[in-house]
């Protein structure tokens, strides 16, 4: 059960990135992530990856914690 | 969750380090330009490999003082994190030295790439190899752990010596030789980091610290689980 709360919280992060995504690709040619050079095109695909990293981190420490438990 | 905090900070950090360090003004530097916001990324790796190796160190005392196994699975992970720490930076620094170091189209990465603060770098990395080729080699748990040890301190009595001093006492390109144009120490206060870039630099260097000391600790738990009949608990 928990394995899929985790899964399922995982799809609608997944979704929820993509709408970011989406609403940045709007017709204005201004706007925060095409400013100064796109550098925030970058800052958002190294922090995508570090919550990635954060998150696979999180889920490796949390299946060891359980098997701690159980033995 | 209340021992956990430190997990949180290094998360906090990281994504501190990304923002401002992608998002702040930097010294415009010839040469390097834009490329100086690597400070935060390829040298705290260095730093990150640093203090791994250091607890590691200490471990390995601790496994020699007391022959408790623990210690010894404390000491290999730590050591297995920094050595792995040691190669992103060692790669991290390649890429950059490639865009910096290399003056015109001619020459080759190879050629620049000759270097003591490299090779030195190399040593270290090769010498902490020698430490897990060293600890497959036995058989004999006792045996492993003890000599591993050992080596493992005279491992880490070499480390700083090429990596910091040697390279140092010759021309090199890399900041911190007295060679280059930034002299000496590598922290430059004037010329290479001003207030603003250390104010990200060190949170960074807590950030990825942590971030590899959280690695480490679940790579020791799980050998922990694994060797559970060993620990006789």
């Amino acid at each position: 059960m928990n394995k899929l709360i985790a899964r399922l919280v995982l799809v609608v992060c997944g979704l929820l990135l993509n709408a970011v995504v989406f609403a940045q690709g709007a017709p204005e040619t201004e706007g925060l992530m095409r400013s100064n050079g796109k550098i925030y095109v970058v800052v958002a695909v190294c922090l995508t990856i570090l919550t990635g990293l954060f998150l696979y981190v999180f889920l490796i420490d949390r299946k060891i914690s359980k098997l701690e438990k159980d033995n | 969750m209340k021992k956990n905090w430190w997990k949180i900070l290094s998360l906090l950090l990281l994504v501190y380090t990304v923002v401002a360090g992608f998002l702040t003004k930097v010294p415009d530097l010839p040469i390097i330009h834009q490329s100086i916001r690597n400070l935060y990324f390829h040298v705290c790796m260095w730093f990150a490999m640093m203090i791994m190796f250091i607890i590691s160190f200490i471990y390995s005392i601790k496994y020699l003082r007391t022959s408790d196994y623990r210690n010894d699975i404390f000491a290999v992970n730590f050591a297995a994190v920094g050595a792995f720490l040691g190669i992103l930076g060692y790669t991290t620094g390649a890429i950059w030295a490639n865009y910096t170091w290399l003056t015109d189209q001619s020459q080759s990465l190879g050629s620049v790439l000759k270097e003591p603060k490299l090779i030195g770098a190399a040593i270290a990395l090769l010498i902490y190899g020698a430490y897990f080729v060293l600890r497959g080699s036995f058989t004999d748990m006792d045996k492993k752990a003890r000599v591993s040890a050992v080596y493992n301190i005279f491992a880490f009595a070499m480390l700083f010596p090429s990596i910091w001093i040697i390279p140092r006492m010759v021309g090199s390109l890399h900041p911190g030789a007295p060679g280059s144009d930034s002299g000496n120490p590598a922290l430059n206060a004037q010329k290479d980091l001003d207030s603003a870039m250390r104010m990200i630099f060190y949170p960074a260097v807590i950030g990825w610290t942590l971030l590899s000391v959280w690695i480490a600790t679940l790579k020791i738990r799980i050998q922990l689980l694994k060797d559970k009949t060993l620990l006789h608990e």
